[in-house]
């Protein structure tokens, strides 16, 4: 439902464009990897740089992901809500960049240290439990998917973005040593999210259930 | 046609390039992208920076030189954890212009029959500089190979005559927020200090670094004075040096502080303990592309494993 009865001003067809527009800028980051990599612009650690690069970019557009509902209620745009998969999948594709980096440019497919890294270190744990659930939401974000799994049970399963947007921050969060400064701002922001939403229920599930 | 190399090549004329080159090279192909070659013109490529003249000349080679290749000196001056300028790698390349080391003095006090405040040059002044190329390992599980310019911190130690109580070193970094930004901020608990058993500092490893291939020490390398331990990670080689104090207890230390159960005050490069939340199995050479093993205490066991002969390094890490 709309939050504000008076939606603010700005054409209804505004997403024909805006949607193209936000996926080609998604898509502005991988190519200044690759960019900056072919030029030897990335500092002396370039591998690192990949690596924590990619994984700021997953957690930025899962922020954004889960700020689509927020915006949509706020403004009263409903088409807002068009562009949600379309943030959530490049939040995937940004993770699985990440990870992908980390097997292949970090660790050069050793698989002992994975193994080892992913069961004996908690930042990586949390980092891997956090795209697994990434993973699962973008291979059922098929529209023909929603049909068969029935709303309410893809909404289920959905709403676990709530723990893997956690469990990313709080693997930026473990992973630091010692200035928690961006892993701050990041819980900062996903706290405001989460707030959005418990804020919205308390305000309006009385008034539905009534 | 065939290019030689002249024979007398000092240290701080070894030409880095063909170390990022070829890590160019795999980076690209692995971005698996050609498309946007032509935009790479518009980023500054590394290298690019100038290299500034070379001060010392030549100096006596030490006998305790590495011969691999020394990592190139773009990246061991703009790839630096020094916090006091901010936390992230580039910041003290960027911040440290900040830094005043000139005037600079330095105490030397405690346990010693002649304690005193120095200006740096007459502090210096007896001590004739070699070259000491290192290899470098950071707790962070990457490394470097390092020509510094300095000299055993054991000849200074002896001019003040250390007393018997003696038994630590305790080293401290410069405090001045004015001219160290990162300070402003409680990353950690300022001023930065370190410290080294006695036989540890008394080492002939252990040098104090005014210099690296061949030039004075970039601020951000910890001009103008900086302490060098090759087999511990690191943070343990203090920068820009203010105070040097011979103690009998162990000193407190900046990052054993900051996480006890993470940094140990002895901080041995060590394979077999993993930090609590990396491994320290293996490390990668800055400038090449695959990991490669840790060495225990980094490759210089020959020389310091008779140092600690019967302390279990998992409790003393």
């Amino acid at each position: 439902m709309v939050l504000n009865s008076a939606t603010l001003p700005l054409p209804r067809n505004a997403v024909g464009w805006i949607k193209p527009t936000l996926f080609t800028a998604a898509l502005l980051p991988l190519l200044w990897f690759i960019v900056a990599a072919l030029g030897d612009a990335l500092g002396a650690n370039p591998i690192e740089a990949i690596v924590r690069g990619l994984g700021d970019w997953a957690l930025r557009l899962l922020l954004l992901t889960l700020a689509v509902t927020p915006l949509r209620r706020l403004s009263g745009w409903g088409w807002i809500g068009q562009l949600r998969r379309m943030l959530g999948l490049y939040a995937f594709f940004y993770a699985m960049l990440h990870v992908l980096a980390y097997v292949v440019l970090d660790q050069f497919f050793d698989w002992t240290a994975l193994g080892h890294d992913i069961l004996k270190r908690p930042f990586i744990t949390v980092g891997m439990v956090a795209f697994l659930i990434l993973l699962a939401l973008a291979v059922t974000s098929a529209k023909r998917l929603v049909k068969r799994l029935g709303g309410t049970r893809w909404k289920r399963l959905h709403s676990l973005i709530y723990p893997a947007a956690i469990a990313a921050v709080l693997h930026y969060a473990m992973m630091v040593k010692a200035d928690l400064r961006n892993p701050l701002i990041y819980t900062a922001l996903l706290a405001l999210l989460l707030g959005c939403r418990v804020w919205h229920r308390l305000l309006y599930k009385p008034l539905e259930s009534r | 046609m065939l290019i030689k190399k002249s024979a007398d090549i000092e240290p701080s004329e070894i030409t880095p390039e063909s170390v990022y080159r070829s890590r160019r090279l795999f980076l690209g192909a692995a971005a698996l992208g050609v498309a946007a070659a032509a935009g790479g013109a518009l980023l500054l490529p590394r290298g690019a920076r100038a290299v500034p003249p070379a001060t010392f000349g030549t100096l006596p080679e030490s006998r305790f030189n590495t011969d691999e290749k020394p990592t190139s000196y773009d990246d061991v001056t703009h790839y630096n954890n020094f916090y006091e300028f901010g936390t992230s790698k580039e910041d003290p390349a960027r911040y440290a212009g900040s830094l005043i080391t000139d005037p600079w003095s330095v105490s030397v006090d405690g346990e010693v029959e002649k304690p005193g405040k120095f200006a740096l040059e007459d502090l210096l002044k007896p001590y004739a500089l070699e070259d000491r190329i290192y290899r470098l390992r950071c707790v962070e599980a990457w490394s470097m190979v390092i020509p510094w310019v300095g000299f055993p911190l054991s000849a200074l130690l002896k001019r003040f005559n250390p007393t018997s109580r003696a038994k630590f070193v305790q080293f401290t970094t410069l405090y001045d927020p004015e001219q160290m930004p990162g300070q402003r901020r409680d990353v950690l608990d300022w001023p930065y200090t370190e410290g080294l058993r006695i036989d540890e500092a008394m080492h002939p490893l252990t040098i104090l670094a005014v210099g690296l291939y061949g030039r004075h020490l970039p601020n951000q390398n910890g001009a103008p004075l900086r302490l060098v331990v090759p087999w511990k990670y690191g943070f343990k080689s203090i920068k820009s040096i203010v105070h040097i104090r011979l103690v009998e207890q162990m000193p407190q230390t900046t990052w054993h502080e900051a996480g006890p159960g993470e940094y140990g005050f002895y901080s041995n490069v060590n394979p077999h303990v993993d930090h609590p939340r990396w491994s320290q199995r293996t490390e990668r050479r800055i400038g090449t592309f695959f990991r490669r093993d840790t060495l225990m205490f980094n490759g210089y066991g020959d020389q310091v494993a008779h140092l600690y002969s019967g302390m279990d390094l998992r409790q003393w890490f």
